[in-house]
């Protein structure tokens, strides 16, 4: 299992046992976590899975995907370098204990 | 408002009762769904699904979500009757009461009245595309009829895990209701291209067990035959009710019908276009989920405003990304620019861009196209640059 913390825009913090090889997207749809909408399903079609990978996890998560910034530029909230569209995070072991953090808007 | 009933458990239906709960709705929500199970997402049966087999992928929010929400799921359910009078909703049994009733009954598909129709398959539920996937493992000559979104998305699936495909389309270019007639070429060639044969402008007549025969004579011999045809909205509650229906549930731009208890979202729902005042019916995720964040907003008094979302479309169809920002109509002209971005005018005003795995300018035409109209002259000037306008 790989544990994810996600804070919320008012700063609740909910904590998260994920399966390796899903997403930080599909994983706060699977366990109720409120502030990701992630309306196309992961197919990097909207911009509604946004989230701001803490500044101590930035190195694990790595760069955007292809494509990511284009829709990033769409963002309902605001866009900083720590970005990402949370679908295009997969999940492995080397990011157990990641902390994403949520706009306050997300469509 | 105490009650409120959404008919169809789809994507629209389901953010209709999630968006109640998010703009501080507090009375009961009760979801009716015809298909059992949990909702889940549809475009990926004919892209993602088909290759990879994961329904648990689909699943749009798990069951404790409707647990902690408090929306009332009723699945496998189909509903009989609206009475408007009694403001109430009949299944079998069951009756339930609604001080506000939302339509989101979707679409079917369509079969048209040819000998055989019933042995194609079709490609609509988790049901359709499991038995498809089925089908598909062990080599098979495929003839899918109707070359639109999802007959080609299927097509290039089967054509790339090495399929034998073809695909007929009774009108003369693919995709002709949705894209302009430049994206239809570019479409056709890659198909092609992939080796899948495409036939145009020749209508099937007959599916047999063996293949399908064209009105122009050809025969296709297959071993699985898929009907593709376009689809039908599911609007014979509301017309048994007595509401107005014409190629669809009729709403105003608050997506209202002429009952002031009963709203309409999604791909069952004919509304007025923002952009142009016509009755329009689109079958998009995007159109289901905005239709249904408008309504919670109304019947939670959060806001009033008319519908106004610019409307927007995918497919994936092999290593093509096709985005449309935008909606065209038929007649409408077509420039396209050096890159392969094609803009789309109604008179002056620029109704549509499409784009091939070009995600920039379709966020940026999305962006141009909700403000105030974009005239060609500006565009023209700006070299089809949507920054600089």
């Amino acid at each position: 299992m790989v544990k994810v913390t996600y804070v919320a825009a008012d700063g609740t913090r909910t904590d998260v046992d994920a399966e390796p090889g899903s997403n930080v997207m599909q994983t706060a749809l699977d366990n109720d976590v409120d502030g990701i909408v992630g309306e196309c399903g992961g197919a990097m079609m909207c911009a509604t899975c946004h989230c701001y990978v803490d500044e101590d996890w930035t190195g694990a998560t790595g760069a955007r995907n292809d494509g990511e910034d284009d829709m990033l530029d769409c963002a309902a909230d605001e866009v900083k370098p720590s970005s990402r569209l949370s679908c295009q995070i997969k999940l492995t072991e080397a990011l157990d204990g990641l902390v994403v953090h949520l706009p306050e808007e997300q469509a | 408002m105490q009650d409120i009933v959404i008919i169809g458990a789809g994507q629209g239906g389901l953010q209709a009762g999630m968006s109640l709960r998010q703009d501080g709705f507090e009375g009961n929500i009760t979801l009716i769904g015809a298909e059992p199970g949990l909702p889940y997402q549809r475009p990926p049966l004919s892209k993602a699904y088909l290759k990879s087999g994961d329904a648990g992928a689909l699943q749009l929010r798990p069951e404790s979500f409707f647990e902690k929400k408090q929306i009332t799921l009723v699945s496998g359910t189909l509903v009989d009757r609206i009475d408007r009078d009694a403001r109430t909703v009949q299944a079998g049994q069951r009756v339930f009461s609604y001080d506000h009733l939302i339509l989101a009954t979707g679409t079917r598909n369509l079969r048209p009245p040819i000998p055989g129709a019933e042995l194609a398959l079709d490609l609509r539920t988790l049901e359709d595309a499991a038995r498809l996937r089925d089908a598909l493992d062990r080599p098979m000559r495929c003839a899918v009829i109707g070359g639109g979104f999802i007959g080609l998305e299927f097509a290039a699936v089967a054509r790339a895990l090495g399929h034998e495909v073809t695909v007929a389309e009774a009108a003369p270019r693919l995709m002709a209701r949705a894209v302009s007639p430049e994206t239809s070429e570019r479409f056709l060639r890659m198909h092609r291209d992939m080796g899948t044969e495409v036939l145009l402008g020749d209508p099937v007549c007959e599916v047999r067990a063996d293949g399908i025969s064209l009105a122009g004579g050809t025969r296709i011999a297959a071993d699985l035959v898929l009907m593709a045809a376009g689809v039908t909205p599911n609007t014979e509650l509301a017309a048994a009710a007595g509401l107005a229906v014409d190629n669809g549930v009729v709403v105003d731009a608050h997506m209202l019908t002429a009952d002031p208890g009963i709203s309409a979202l999604g791909d069952c729902a004919v509304f007025p276009d923002p952009a142009t005042g016509r009755p329009v019916r689109l079958e998009s995720v995007q159109a289901a989920t905005d239709h249904a964040r408008l309504i919670s907003k109304r019947l939670t008094g959060k806001a009033e405003a008319p519908y106004d979302a610019v409307p927007w479309f995918w497919s994936d169809q092999a290593d093509s990304k096709l985005q449309i920002a935008g909606l065209a109509a038929a007649g409408d002209a077509t420039v396209t620019r050096a890159d392969g971005a094609i803009f789309r005018f109604a008179g002056d005003r620029l109704s549509a861009v499409e784009t091939v795995n070009d995600a920039r300018t379709h966020m940026l035409s999305r962006k141009r196209l909700a403000g105030a109209p974009v005239l060609r002259r500006d565009l023209e000037a700006a070299g089809f640059d949507l920054a600089e306008v």
